[in-house]
């Protein structure tokens, strides 16, 4: 039997643990479940630094998203927060009112920000002010991010690492920032003071202003914050406030469940709680021989031993020498060991050159290196940190620890290195992993990140990955095609590319790649979004190629994880009929389709269906396909709406009908879910849909755009207010059509609506500002007038064999053929007491 | 022996056919050459043949892993791909192991 294994938290110290686990053979010895109190699959929170700065989208943060969870049967329970812990019972509650046993527990709860006492920072309900915020979470950042753009002073509180990110990142929304720091020097935990003094000079110089030795008391404004004052009575007047003063474990949890807590939730070197052998704690929310950890790197080992510990091995943790090697603000810095000398006979070797912002530092004791400091100049760092974890001979002539001196053989090379020295310290990569990558095949830097995840951090070790792969591949290196490519294998951005293609009059993914790849060379990834983009441009010349279509798009169906497929007939708006459900029945029972299901969208979906049968089934159906596949318009939920329900202000029925009619079909860069609700109730759920439409008082529709609720979550924006359904169809088709021709390939409306601005895309699609309406109109209209119905290629199949089978005959995993009664006790849904799948 | 005519095959595609109790992913590219894997992918056992392929990689529809076409090699971290003798003989694909 397997044990049942619960994770409370769901952050970077959980989620590492549970894929180490999963690395050893986990799966097969627990049941995981995971609690975590954030609404959101398992994020890099690093990288909110960068996405507060705009340089990263939201969703290129993710570390596991939701399928994650899925493929590898973990349950992932969120957001909901655990309450207590009754280790007696051995049960975790949640503040869903859930109880859950468990066999082992990890508690990794981390940390939150630490609100140093100011009178006035939180209001009677113990709620912080309006306009002070921490910055720890996705909603933290997102709401900065708000702020920031309504607003014009920000402050930061604490002069950290935090707090320098924070300030760069506001900075970059336009607002004025000035960072208070209670010490007396930046980044006091890692640098000297002379490092301090030269990364103010930095931080000053981006136009960031600095307080130094200032301690804020209070907070004045009575609904919103409108300034900081200081212990010395300076009032310094702001609207957002920022803090980023350090941060404390988060262990109510352990505390109230009777657990030994100090600073953290003491540990033993098993990761164990000293309370209960049952009962683990992994990352910044624990205390380990009296340290809490608060970078990932520590956290990354701790992840790996408990993990060892967990599947059978008796690994055990020492602690972690910390090392930060980091970009503060755009400014490289690195600390290891000691900041100052602590002996006379201490050897202390310093260089500064404070108006080039570079400083170091290195203290020598007993021909050892046990400190060092970096800041502007990291080239020697590869080699510090190897002399201070290794305690390596280090060079009589000590300055050369400091500069690479004479030849260039002095460099210490990479590959000198030894295979285990980590390289990136946020994913724990080590250069051993790298020299792997690119032996399996990786030739360019972007390849190896994605493969081993290094650089995918806070970006501070990219030179040095660069430095491998170049080292390790050699003359097999290929350069890195640019981030800002529409598709990989093109080197053009997508106005440029739209440019080319509309003057060299491409119709087809293989003329474009003959004209404008480099070598006219085929890029399987870009062909689908070229394929896209095509169709988008060309709604009528365009030259269908099957290979540049995805599988889903070339069978016109959904691929599922045994290589069957889903079929889902049009259901306009939801709505069906006797024959039309009596059609689906016989169908479903003809083919002895294993699974019928509803769909998140309203819609049935027969599943389990091979490939070969999918023609046959579309002719006994004789409906058209109702688009649960590929990167298209796809259904438009509905309510009841005004002609059923008694709160009904609008026909949402009607309206969903007529939407779907009219964009059946259609193809953009991401998948585009609608929905209409008949009144602000919103039973179609139309708050979180790429355009959503709700009717409200007096006969009008709101619409909204940019929203999401699967992997990411956010409430769309509201667009306009209009009188009429005909106003509803002209404006969202109008919408679709500028973010079909303006989106990145895969870039969903939720990231594109941001990114581009819903001022902007007010003033386009409403305002007409531009002068292009009539245009994005004429261009929608012809793409809708070019649909056909896919499925009726399955009369006469596009290319000889289209649906001849892919799935190899012997037994794969296969999807579950459920009837229901496992899990309800009844028959629900299953047409055939056998899988046929296992018929000859 | 014979699997089949080539022309079954759109060129930029795969199809999967079995013979002598395997089943084979068979690939025809755009420049006219086959390629031969076994069909079910090593990470998850997804049906390689509906894979999408360039002239030099594979990817697999589920998980979207990448494999080498002329050598199997894997270029995200799974095992390696057995390639498989095929050719084209009179407009039949000839499986010769
Ligand atoms: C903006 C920012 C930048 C950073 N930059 C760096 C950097 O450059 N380098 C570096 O090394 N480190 C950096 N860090 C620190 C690093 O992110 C943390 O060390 C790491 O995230 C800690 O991992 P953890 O799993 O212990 O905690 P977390 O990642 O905080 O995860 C804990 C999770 O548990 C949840 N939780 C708490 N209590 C409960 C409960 N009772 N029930 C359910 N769930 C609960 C929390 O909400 C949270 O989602 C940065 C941190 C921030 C905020
Ligand atoms: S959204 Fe309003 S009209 Fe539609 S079903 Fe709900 S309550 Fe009724
Ligand atoms: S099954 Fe092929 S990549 Fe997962």
């Amino acid at each position: 039997m397997k044990r049942r294994l619960v994770v409370v938290g769901n952050g970077m110290a959980a989620g590492r643990t549970v894929e180490e686990i999963l690395e050893r053979g986990g799966a097969d010895q627990f049941d995981i479940t995971m609690f975590g109190d954030e609404p959101y699959g398992n994020y890099n929170r690093i990288m909110l630094s960068h996405v507060l700065s705009g340089e990263e989208d939201e969703s290129g943060i993710f570390l596991n998203d939701l399928s994650w969870y899925e493929e590898n049967g973990i349950t992932l329970r969120a957001p909901v927060r655990i309450t207590r812990i009754d280790r007696f019972a051995k049960v975790v509650d949640g503040d869903d009112g859930s109880s859950t046993p468990y066999d082992v527990l990890v508690v990794a709860t981390g940390s939150r920000s630490f609100i140093p006492p100011m009178e006035g920072v939180f209001r009677p309900d113990g709620s912080l002010l309006d306009g002070v915020l921490g910055f720890r979470s996705i909603d933290d950042t997102r709401e900065i991010v708000r702020l920031a753009r309504l607003h014009e002073k920000a402050v930061v509180i604490g002069g950290g690492l935090l707090g320098l990110e924070a300030a760069r990142g506001l900075q970059s929304h336009g607002v004025h920032v000035e960072v208070l720091h209670a010490a007396g020097h930046l980044m006091n935990q890692q640098l000297d003071a002379a490092g301090g003094a030269c990364l103010l000079t930095s931080v000053e110089a981006l136009g960031i202003d600095v307080r130094l030795n200032a301690r804020s008391t209070a907070v004045t404004g009575d609904d919103h914050v409108t300034g900081v004052i200081l212990k010395d009575g300076t009032e310094i007047p702001c609207d957002l406030v920022v803090v980023a003063a350090g941060i404390r474990a988060n262990t109510d949890l352990a505390v109230t469940s009777g657990f030994s807590v100090e600073r953290g939730i003491v540990v033993d070197d098993s990761m164990a709680t000293v309370d209960d052998p049952d009962v683990f704690a992994v990352g910044e929310c624990a205390q380990h021989r009296g340290e809490v950890y608060g970078l990932v790197a520590p956290i990354w080992e701790q992840a790996r031993v408990l993990a060892s510990r967990l599947t059978g091995s008796d690994a055990e943790y020492h602690g972690s020498r910390v090392t930060t090697k980091l970009k503060v603000a755009g400014v490289d810095v690195a600390s290891m060991g000691i900041t100052a000398p602590e002996r006379d006979d201490d050897e202390f070797v310093v260089f500064s050159e404070p108006r080039r912002g570079v400083y170091k530092s290195v203290i020598i004791r007993d021909d050892r290196l046990i400190g060092a400091t970096c800041v502007g100049d990291v080239k020697k760092v590869a080699f510090l940190l190897q002399a201070f974890d290794r305690g390596l001979p280090l060079p009589e002539e000590r300055v050369g620890l400091l500069f690479d001196l004479g030849t260039a053989a002095a460099e210490p090379s990479v590959d000198e290195l030894p295979d285990d020295t980590q390289v990136c310290n946020c994913n724990g990569v080590s250069k051993g992993a790298l020299v792997k990558a690119v032996a399996d095949g990786c030739k360019t830097v972007p390849a190896v990140m994605d493969c081993t995840r290094a650089g995918k951090g806070c970006g501070s070790c990219k030179s040095l990955v660069t430095k491998i792969v170049e080292w390790a591949a050699g003359d097999d290196m290929r350069v890195d095609p640019a981030e800002h490519y529409y598709v990989p294998g093109i080197p053009l951005a997508k106005p440029e590319l739209m440019t080319a293609i509309t003057e060299q009059r491409l119709y087809s993914v293989s003329a474009v790649f003959a004209a404008l790849a480099p070598g006219g060379t085929e890029d399987a990834k870009s062909k689908m979004g070229l394929t896209s983009l095509l169709r988008t441009m060309w709604p009528q010349e365009f030259v269908d190629e099957r290979d540049g279509r995805f599988i889903n798009d070339r069978v016109h169906a959904n691929i599922q994880r045994d290589g069957t497929f889903s079929v889902v007939p049009q259901m306009k708006g939801g709505v069906t009929s006797v024959e039309q459900l009596r059609t689906i029945a016989d169908v479903a029972e003809k083919y002895r389709v294993p699974m019928i299901k509803l769909t998140g969208g309203q819609r049935i979906d027969l599943l389990g269906v091979p490939k070969e049968d999918l023609p046959k089934m579309w002719a006994d159906l004789d409906m058209p396909s109702g688009y649960a596949y590929g990167k298209s318009f796809r259904t438009v939920k509905t309510c009841v709406g005004s002609d059923f329900c008694r709160f009904g202000l609008g026909d949402s029925t009607a309206l969903g009908v007529a939407i779907e009619t009219r964009f059946q079909g259609i193809e953009s860069p991401g998948k585009v879910k609608m929905a209409v609700s008949g009144c602000p109730r919103n039973c179609a759920e139309s708050l979180v849909k790429d355009i959503g439409v709700v009717a409200v008082e007096g006969g009008r529709w709101e619409i909204y755009i940019g929203g999401a609720a699967g992997a990411h979550i956010r409430k769309g924006d509201l667009l306009v207010t209009v009188d009429t359904p005909e106003e509803v169809l002209t404006i969202s088709g109008r919408f679709l059509q500028y973010y079909r021709e303006n989106a990145k390939w895969l870039e969903r409306t939720y990231a594109f609506v941001p990114r581009i601005g819903l001022e902007r895309i007010r003033d386009v699609v409403v305002a007409d500002s531009d002068g292009m309406a009539a245009d994005l109109d004429a261009r929608m209209q012809q793409t809708v007038e070019g649909y056909r119905d896919p499925w009726k290629e399955g009369r006469e199949p596009a290319v000889p064999g289209q649906f001849r089978t892919a799935l190899p005959l012997i037994s794969l995993p296969q999807v579950p053929v459920r009837d229901g009664s496992t899990a309800l006790g009844g028959r629900a849904g299953r047409s055939v007491a056998t899988d046929p799948r296992r018929l000859p | 022996m014979i699997l089949g005519p080539v022309d079954e095959i759109p060129p930029g595609e795969g199809r999967a056919y079995t013979v002598q109790g395997r089943t084979l992913a068979v690939f025809r590219l755009r420049s006219g050459a086959l390629k031969a894997f076994p069909a079910a992918c090593p990470h998850s056992g997804g049906p390689l043949a509906d894979a999408q392929i360039d002239e030099n990689v594979l990817i697999c529809p589920l998980h979207l892993n990448t494999w080498d076409l002329t050598t199997g090699c894997s270029r995200s971290g799974q095992p390696d791909l057995e390639v498989i003798g095929v050719r084209e003989v009179a407009g039949q694909i000839v499986f010769s192991p």
